[in-house]
């Protein structure tokens, strides 16, 4: 056993120090039940970046993606740190049960996939998938995601604070869930509370149709 | 026997590497030591969790879903005392424990190790904002862990199935409940009494006063989907 392992280790060793180019066909689907996903962000990176860590605070790029859905701030990040990256492949919004594809051409050394989309309409909630080891043989591959709270703005479903209710869908007069932020770094989000009530309640959105439990979106990756 | 049998193997092992300096046909026979360093991060939004108490075992469970808990797991589960799970040492081969629970937000770093190969980590910790939430990881296995690998798991959240989940200011011991009630002091945690449906099962989730359960003394805040934790296990020797 001791010994198989050894040879494993030198062989991946091996094939790490060659790797070259590969092609990914990258498919997400929106696996929720009325919540939409604003233009994503996907990149292919070395194993130093990050476009979000859980328990850590978010970087400013991240909350401007979690809040306002602008990926602008966490592509220039993936940019900059020599990424291979794709911006808006669905060009617009993702509604639930669609799905978008892009082929992500990963350079040599960048080994690491990363995937954000803001949820909406939520106040800070986004999709995300943090350094997915890319595999290097060929193959299909699934990874499911989970919706992450940016910890950067208090959870208080008020059609105020959220940007866009795609479904044209918003509440209104909703006293507030919350105005405290629980947990100021990136966590699981604790869902939405929602309420029964349009016109009033403690929140302005829909207590039956914008609710998810995790995972909140289907990434199929196709290595060539 | 298959402990002997690794241990051989694994000194072989060392052996073939070294083979070209050692003219030596005498096989030692020594123990193999591991060391796991554990990082564990508390992924939920306002549950603190409480202290980690990771095991090393070869054989046994600490809980299968569908099963009733045992006394040790209800007393960790309702109050986040993991004495009773670690005193059995009828499997527990090595253990290490936290010096404090992980709030929200935070991550911790346990190292563990045993003199000998294991197969098996396992750990179980309280949801404190709960009557009897955990999560952990059961029977997670080792043996194809090579040196300097790391693996990460994500743990769910588990009802013991030992204390219906009212979540009222006098049956709910954590930080949460606390404020909520009457006097300022904690609920009760631990009561022998079963008054659920006495298996282990995924939990439901946090309900909470503010999404209509009157009776809560926990508020949004305290609400979680899974995963509620990350689990890195390094194999360090």
């Amino acid at each position: 056993m001791t010994n198989k392992h050894f040879i494993t280790a030198g062989l991946l060793g091996l094939f790490s120090a060659t790797t070259q180019a590969q092609d990914l066909t990258v498919t997400v689907t929106n696996l929720t039940h009325n919540i939409y996903f604003t233009p994503i962000v996907a990149g292919a990176h070395d194993s130093a970046t990050e476009i979000f860590e859980t328990t850590t605070a978010a970087t400013a790029e991240l909350e401007e993606l979690a809040e306002g859905g602008d990926i602008s701030g966490v592509s220039s990040i993936l940019g900059n740190a020599g990424a291979d990256v794709i911006e808006n492949p669905a060009d617009g919004l993702l509604a639930s049960g669609e799905s978008t594809s892009f082929v992500l051409s990963n350079s040599s050394g960048n080994d690491y996939l990363s995937v954000a989309a803001m949820m909406l309409p939520t106040n800070d909630a986004f999709i995300g998938l943090d350094s997915w080891e890319i595999p290097s043989e060929a193959g299909t591959y699934t990874v499911f995601l989970n919706a992450y709270d940016a910890g950067t703005e208090a959870n208080d479903e008020l059609a105020a604070s959220i940007p866009a209710f795609p479904g044209g869908d918003a509440g209104s007069g909703g006293s507030g869930v919350t105005t405290e932020i629980s947990n100021a770094t990136v966590h699981i989000h604790p869902g939405v509370v929602g309420d029964d009530d349009a016109e009033g309640g403690i929140s302005d959105l829909d207590n039956s149709s914008h609710r998810w439990l995790n995972p909140v979106a289907k990434l199929t990756v196709v290595v060539e | 026997m298959s402990k002997f049998a690794k241990v051989t193997i694994a000194t072989l092992g060392g052996l073939a590497l070294a083979a070209c300096n050692d003219d030596s046909d005498t096989v030692t026979i020594i123990e193999t030591p591991v060391e796991y360093e554990v990082v564990l991060k508390n992924l939920t939004n306002g549950q603190p969790i409480s202290p980690p108490s990771l095991l090393l075992h070869n054989t046994g469970a600490l809980f299968t879903v569908g099963e009733s808990a045992s006394e040790a797991l209800e007393l960790l589960a309702e109050s986040g005392d993991a004495s009773e799970i670690l005193s059995d040492t009828s499997f527990i081969l090595s253990s290490a424990s936290a010096s404090g629970g992980i709030t929200y937000g935070t991550s911790t770093s346990i190292t563990v190790s045993y003199t000998d190969n294991v197969k098996y980590l396992s750990f179980v910790s309280m949801l404190g904002n709960s009557n009897d939430a955990f999560t952990g990881l059961n029977q997670v296995d080792l043996t194809d862990l090579a040196l300097n690998d790391s693996v990460t798991y994500q743990t769910v959240a588990y009802d013991a199935g030992t204390e219906a989940n009212t979540e009222t200011a006098d049956t709910v011991p954590g930080p949460a409940s606390n404020a909520a009630s009457s006097d300022g002091t904690a609920g009760e945690a631990f009561n022998a009494e079963r008054d659920d449906i006495d298996i282990v099962t995924m939990h439901p989730g946090i309900v909470s006063s503010d999404d209509g359960l009157t009776t809560s003394a926990l508020t949004y805040q305290q609400k979680f989907d899974n995963p509620v934790m990350s689990v890195t296990i390094t194999r360090t020797r």
